[in-house]
């Protein structure tokens, strides 16, 4: 059986305990709250923290609260978020990628600040210690070599968090609090395309919220891309949140990749190619195009990298006919394999 | 009949649902000590030399174990004994066991492993089989045909080559199945112990009881009567779990070492390096076929990717060629086989061992073919379904045959008439057929003993027990057990209790593998039972003045069939038997028939009987993207006799789905980083979240249809089903895909990658095919040249070479440099 | 490092205590503590749901959960969904339907399937798939165990008396 390292639990009632501990030694110790990432991690020696914190104690970490906008605790759990009517009414999109993240039983677990703390992922790094030693380690634990490209400066791992690029693309802010105070970050400014430094987050600091601005005129959609219906992180996926005017004109577009890079990717160009625009075919197309040309994927997880590249422009373009009100549901059946 | 026939829960269900099954890991003993194993990191490597020092004097650690301690090889053939429970020389792959480590955790062993300190010097790795055609050296083994040759096999039966030059048309096509693997949902375990008399108590994980307790036997230097190896019930095994494993090897001599129970539970990741999965095969057929469709000879060559031992792979190897003709009628045949070594887990028995591969290959020849001659598919199978009651051209002897009935059903019931070639682009059917064995013909171990027993023992209060050496692994052989001797008592299944895979209390059988228990162990329970009834019948017409050929074994009492309330209960009947004859007890033994195949090699294939399936699959692809997803699975499966209709539609399923997880998604892959950079070839994903087998979303529906037609040689007429199901899945598949989209994917798993690949050559003007382009240049060695039966032939090969000895497999080769198992049975 | 702490909970509706160390989850104490081996495992790494269990009446693995952090929670395992010496009729239908093969993914799954029909008796085949998509099965295809769950709502719906009971929340 697998089992965990040693090391020091701790269960603090309170944010401002939280972030005392958490400021004792900031770089060995790590918060757990699903677990659901971090365990796996640990029993696979990647992560091996000497003191965890648990957040389950926390009771201000968790709860939805919906005013203008949408403000979610972190550790609020994915199967909370999949339940919530305000949730599903105000963006469909969050929805949608909750509902497609790993099985039921790990979002009854999981959290959504755990989701956007996720570790990156990759085939040579997701492995027990002993396979890891049998390719001398790489990188991004114990050892110096990226086996995905071996001249690259850095580590190429795979963001591989449903909720960061949908929350990107509506526009989201996560709060972050440590003992030297409390910050306001845009989720596009939570990360780097780093898979060891993939978040911008200071390891003494404690993701307490997370907040949706108000989504009035917004529609948005999620498109997943993994092999199975259940269990598989995504290998590709588009987040997409659209602002349009009562002819269906796009003012204002988010356009965001997962799974294709080391962190959640904009599609600036994407993006622009959309505003003043209605969806017609070959806008849609050029879209597609645009945003297929800011995915990277590697050769570092489920499927080749060339028919995943590929696959980006399929998700754009199935995201977008679907925001224009084309009728997707057969195509959403058949590539996620639950009607969402 | 009571029983038989009627869906009914199975007699181990109440402990499955509750918890109370004892898988290996959930027995618990007082003083259990734990074992881990430290696995090489090297894919092939010397070992140098091997300090234990610091692992000894770890805090906790009780022992630490190296390949000193087990210089007796092993393995599951006698012709292929290379196996050592710990490394002694050399490591072979990543994840071969150097040494052990017990301690009093499993935590600690574990950390204790790591104070192990190997030397190793790295040799020359081999990934694939063309690199071990290439490489003679370094040899991963010091035995085998050539090289790294393990095995080379080349045998014809009847004039080939002129019958296929003869021929109207000459198909010769080229495909790849890639390597798979089990993935049983328990990883295997084992507790060892010394009993309170002294003697070695083996739980263990395994599908074959018998083949351990030889392998403890030998390895261990021990008389095998004075180990006692104790089948518990398999969570999961598909074949994964039918050779003896290193790490049984290890904690039973640790166990005695120790005095101690000694448990060890594998991790995910070690499940995969034991494996035993499916081989990698390439194939190259040649087929000359007739304008109507009818073959005039095949010519089949097969390369396998073995990985690092022999395990099963000599008959796997032979599997490969065995079945095509019991299928279809081919007049003429020549099968060449060869199996090669790579640093990579030991492939073996998987669910259809050695057959899915070629089947795969034939049946999407054969819809190549269809479509060339403008036939329907199913049609053009309807018209070559092998005879039944006949001979083939390599000796096979088939009985009864309920082939085409499969196909028509499917046919019918899928509404194939006005689906093939008629839906929209993107969408299409396929169809497949298949047959497998219901058990092996012959023996591993050569020998004249039965291949399944089965001892009844009859207690004056009315209880019937029955004992058998086979091993419950899932697909329902205490069932099967219970329900026949039940059948013949004219009791319930509830009334019988069954005692099974337990070297000291149960009878041999040979184990659950090769879909022979349902076969073999039902004709001996029925054996067993008919004896009991006789005695009990006896007993009763003494008593009570009817005469036995008029008594009736029914709902639980033995009564006269003129005078059904003349009679007595059941447990009456026992009371009077027992005063006539003392304490009652019977014994049912089955040996399968001799087989007409007497040439090399011709051990491999012959069965009692064959089971038949065929299958229709819908699918949907995006030509896009190459998307593909299967909403409708029709499979119609040649059962002879459901004995639990339940149970038999579950294994149907259950084939099912594990064909849609081989076609579609799973794939023993194996990575090699730079070679300027290191040495290393690993598993690719040894987890189960990267290797991907389908949740109950990817699930299509599924149709079935048992097709009962009962066989002599089966219990009540039943043969297999666990395995044959499986097969014409894969092909079935990549035919629908062709008919959705136009293009050919001659390799498994048929993923949208390839689908678009091969599209976008279609579009570029290139052969719409995605699969292999050739098959490698295999020296072959001379081959047998067998006359078939019509021809006069006798069996025998014309150029035969002497035998040296006979041994497993019937007359595979004997090979300097291995140790033979002499059968000790 | 890590430190034996006492964990009190409440397993199958009868309290428990034991003495565990922090680094160990609550698959490794219902096993090797509480001997309640009908919890199986067949990743440990949250990628298979063999390890399935109720808490507080909601499906979790258990190889994926600290057992530090049950304190005081109300787990319900493979061996605590009987009542009143008659099985669950979920347990009924696996045995009788053909939901349990080798019977290694049962445990997990029916405990899944009674969390889905203690909230929704009158689940859909499709709503089935779906809560029971975290649990991989290589035995039967699925579709025995989505028809044995079927057949044993059809059950509970007919006795109300059993849609609540054994239920730990
Ligand atoms: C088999 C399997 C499949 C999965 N599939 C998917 C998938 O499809 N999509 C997907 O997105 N994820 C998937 N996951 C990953 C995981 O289940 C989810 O991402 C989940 O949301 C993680 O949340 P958690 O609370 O369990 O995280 P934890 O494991 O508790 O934490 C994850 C990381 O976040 C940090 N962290 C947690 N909370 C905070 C906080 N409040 N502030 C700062 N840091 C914090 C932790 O220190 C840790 O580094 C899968 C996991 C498994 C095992
Ligand atoms: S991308 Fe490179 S460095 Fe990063 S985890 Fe993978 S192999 Fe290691
Ligand atoms: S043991 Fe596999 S999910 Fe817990
Ligand atoms: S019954 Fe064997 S894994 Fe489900």
């Amino acid at each position: 059986m697998m089992r965990l390292p040693a090391f020091t639990y701790r269960a603090p009632r309170t944010v401002g305990d939280a972030v005392l501990w958490l400021a004792e030694s900031p770089t060995d110790t790590m918060l757990v709250a699903g677990g659901t990432d971090l365990l796996p991690n640990m029993k696979r020696r990647q992560q091996t923290p000497k003191t965890v914190i648990g957040l389950k104690g926390i009771a201000e970490l968790t709860g939805i609260r919906a005013s203008g906008h949408l403000s979610i605790g972190a550790g609020t759990t994915l199967t909370a978020l999949v339940n919530s009517a305000d949730v599903r009414s105000r963006c469909l999109g969050l929805w949608q990628s909750a509902a497609q993240i790993a099985t039921p039983h790990l979002r009854n677990m999981g959290t959504l600040g755990g989701n956007l703390c996720l570790d990156t992922r990759c085939t040579y790094y997701d492995q027990t210690e002993e396979w890891r030693e049998a390719i001398g380690y790489c990188m991004k634990k114990d050892g110096t070599t990226c086996w995905v490209a071996t001249s690259s400066k850095r580590c190429l791992a795979v963001s591989s968090t449903d909720t960061a690029p949908m929350l990107l693309a509506l526009g989201a802010t996560v709060t972050l609090v440590s003992a030297k105070g409390t910050r306001e970050v845009a989720v596009a400014d939570l990360y780097n395309n780093d898979g060891m430094q993939y978040l911008t987050r200071r390891a003494d600091e404690l993701l307490t919220s997370i907040d949706i601005p108000d989504q009035t005129g917004w529609a948005s959609t999620y498109w997943k891309l993994r092999r199975r219906g259940s269990f598989d992180f995504p290998v590709g996926a588009a987040a997409i949140a659209l602002k349009r005017d009562a002819g269906g004109r796009v003012e204002l577009a988010r356009v965001v990749l997962g799974a294709v890079a080391s962190q959640p990717m904009p599609s600036p160009k994407a993006e622009a190619i959309l505003v003043g625009q209605v969806l017609s075919d070959d806008v849609i197309a050029a879209a597609a195009e645009a945003a297929y040309d800011v995915a990277k994927p590697m050769d570092n997880t489920d499927f080749e990298l060339v028919w995943r590249k590929k696959m980006v422009r399929t998700l754009v373009t199935n995201a977008l006919r679907e925001l224009r009100g084309d009728d997707m549901r057969a195509v959403r059946m058949s590539l996620a394999k639950q009607v969402l | 009949m009571g029983v038989i026939g009627r869906p009914r829960r199975r007699t181990d269900g109440r402990a499955k649902v509750t918890g109370q099954t004892k898988f290996a890991d959930d027995i618990m003993l007082p003083r259990t000590v734990h074992c881990r194993l430290l696995r090489s990191p090297h894919p092939h490597a010397k070992i140098i030399s091997i300090d234990t020092s610091r692992a000894a004097a770890h805090p906790g650690v009780l022992l630490v174990l190296t390949g000193k301690e087990f210089p007796i090889p092993y393995g599951v053939l006698p012709v292929s004994h290379d196996e050592h429970a710990l490394c002694n020389d050399k490591v072979r792959h990543v994840g071969d066991p150097v040494a052990a480590v017990i301690a009093r955790t499993e935590t600690i062993a574990g950390d204790a492993i790591k104070l192990i300190d190997v030397v190793y010097e790295p040799l020359k790795t081999i990934a694939t089989p063309e690199e071990s055609l290439a490489t003679a050296e370094p040899r991963i083994h010091e035995y085998g045909d050539d090289g790294n040759i393990h095995k080379a096999v080349a045998m014809q039966f009847g004039d080939v080559d002129a019958a296929i030059a003869g021929a109207d048309h000459v198909f010769d096509d080229i495909f790849f199945f890639e390597g798979n693997t089990h993935l049983p949902l328990e990883q295997h375990a084992t507790v060892a112990l010394k009993d309170p008399e002294g003697k070695l108590l083996v739980y263990s994980s395994t599908q074959t009881p018998h083949y351990l307790h030889r392998a403890l036997a030998k390895t261990l230097s021990i008389p095998a009567a004075h180990i006692r190896v104790i089948a518990t019930p398999n969570g999961g095994g598909f074949g994964g779990k039918s050779d003896p494993f290193n790490h049984e090897i290890v904690v039973a001599k640790a166990a005695l070492m120790l005095d101690r129970p000694v448990k060890i539970a594998l991790n995910r990741e070690e499940v995969f390096y034991c494996h035993r999965g499916r081989h990698p095969v390439q194939m190259r057929f040649r087929a000359g076929v007739n304008n109507d469709g009818t073959f005039t000879g095949l010519d089949l060559q097969t390369l396998l990717d073995g990985g690092a031992y022999g395990s099963y792979g000599v008959a796997s190897t032979f599997y490969t060629g065995a079945l095509q003709t019991v299928t279809y009628e081919i007049p003429t045949y020549r099968f060449r086989g060869c199996r090669v070594f790579t640093n990579k887990p030991a492939c073996g028995p998987k669910r259809g061992h050695g057959t899915p591969q070629a089947r795969f290959g034939q049946e999407v020849q054969i819809d190549k073919i269809a479509e060339k001659l403008n036939l329907d598919p199913a049609d053009m199978r309807l018209k070559i379904v092998a005879p039944p009651n006949s001979l083939t051209a390599n000796f096979m002897k088939i009985g009864t045959i309920g082939l085409a009935e499969c196909v028509r059903k499917v046919v019918e019931r899928s509404d194939w008439k006005n689906k093939h070639r008629k839906l929209p682009y993107g969408h299409g059917v396929g169809i497949a057929c298949s047959s497998y064995l219901s058990g092996a013909g012959l023996p591993i171990n050569w020998n004249d003993l039965p291949h399944s027993g089965v001892q009844l023992k009859l207690d004056r209060s009315g209880g019937v027990t029955a004992f058998c050496g086979a091993t419950e692994i899932g697909q329902g052989s205490d069932d099967v057990l219970v329900a026949c001797v039940a059948e013949v008592l004219g009791l319930e299944t509830y009334d019988i209790r069954a005692v099974t895979g337990d070297t000291d209390l149960t009878p041999v059988d040979l184990g659950s593998y090769s879909s022979r228990v349902t076969l073999m162990m039902g004709n001996a329970a029925i054996q067993a039972a008919e004896r009991a009834r006789e005695l009990l019948a006896e007993g009763v017409s003494a008593k009570l003045n009817i005469p036995k050929d008029r008594l009736v074994f029914a709902d639980k009492r033995v009564f006269d069939s003129q005078d059904p309330n003349n009679g007595c209960t059941f447990q009456e009947a026992i009371v009077f038997a027992e005063a006539k004859f003392g304490t009652l007890g019977t014994t049912g033994s089955y040996t399968p028939p001799r087989p007409p195949a007497k040439y090399k090699g011709g051990g491999v294939g012959p069965t009692p009987t064959y089971s038949y399936t065929a299958a229709i699959v819908e699918v949907e692809v995006d030509p896009e993207t190459g998307w593909l997803t299967v909403p409708k699975v029709w499979i119609g499966h040649d059962i002879g006799r459901a004995l639990n209709p339940t149970l038999v539609r579950g294994q149907v399923e259950g084939s099912v789905y594990m064909g849609l997880g081989e076609a579609l998604m799973e794939e023993s892959a194996f990575r090699r980083l730079p070679a300027r950079l290191s040495n290393a070839l690993v598993h690719k994903f040894p987890s189960i979240l990267e290797y991907k087998s389908p949740t109950s979303l990817d699930m299509p529906e599924i149709f079935t249809d048992l097709i009962e037609h009962p066989d002599p040689a089966g219990p009540f007429g039943a043969k297999e089903v666990g395995q044959g199901p499986l097969l014409p899945i894969m092909p079935a598949i990549c035919n629908a895909v062709y008919d959705a989209v136009s293009v050919r994917v001659d390799e498994i798993p048929c993923t949208p990658e390839k689908i678009l690949k091969a599209l976008q050559d279609k579009a570029a003007g290139k052969p719409a095919r995605h699969g292999p382009k050739s098959f490698p240049d295999i020296k072959w060695p001379e081959t047998l040249h067998v006359t078939p039966p019509w021809e006069g032939g006798d069996g025998r090969a014309s150029n035969e070479p002497e035998r040296k000895k006979r041994t497993a497999e019937a007359g595979i080769e004997v090979k300097a440099g291995i140790t033979i198992a002499r059968d000790n049975a | 490092m890590s430190h034996a702490f006492r964990l009190s909970f409440t397993v199958n509706g009868e309290p428990a205590e034991v003495l565990v160390d922090s680094s160990k989850t609550l698959l490794e104490v219902l096993r090797e503590d509480l001997n309640l081996t009908g919890t199986k495992h067949g990743c440990e790494l949250g990628e298979c749901g063999a390890c399935a269990i109720l808490v507080n009446g909601e499906p979790v693995l258990s190889c994926l959960a600290l057992a530090v952090e049950a304190t005081d929670s109300h787990v319900t395992t493979i061996e605590g969904i009987g009542q009143g010496g008659q099985l669950h009729p979920l347990q009924d239908a696996f045995a009788d339907l053909g939901g349990a093969q080798c019977g290694y993914c049962t445990p997990g799954i029916i405990l899944t399937a009674k969390a889905l029909l203690d909230r929704t008796p009158d689940a859909s085949a499709d709503q089935i798939k779906e809560a029971l998509s975290g649990n991989l099965c290589r035995c039967t295809g699925y579709l025995q165990i989505i028809e044995s769950v079927q057949k044993a709502a059809e059950e509970m719906r007919l006795r109300p008396d059993l849609q609540v009971r054994g239920t730990e929340t």
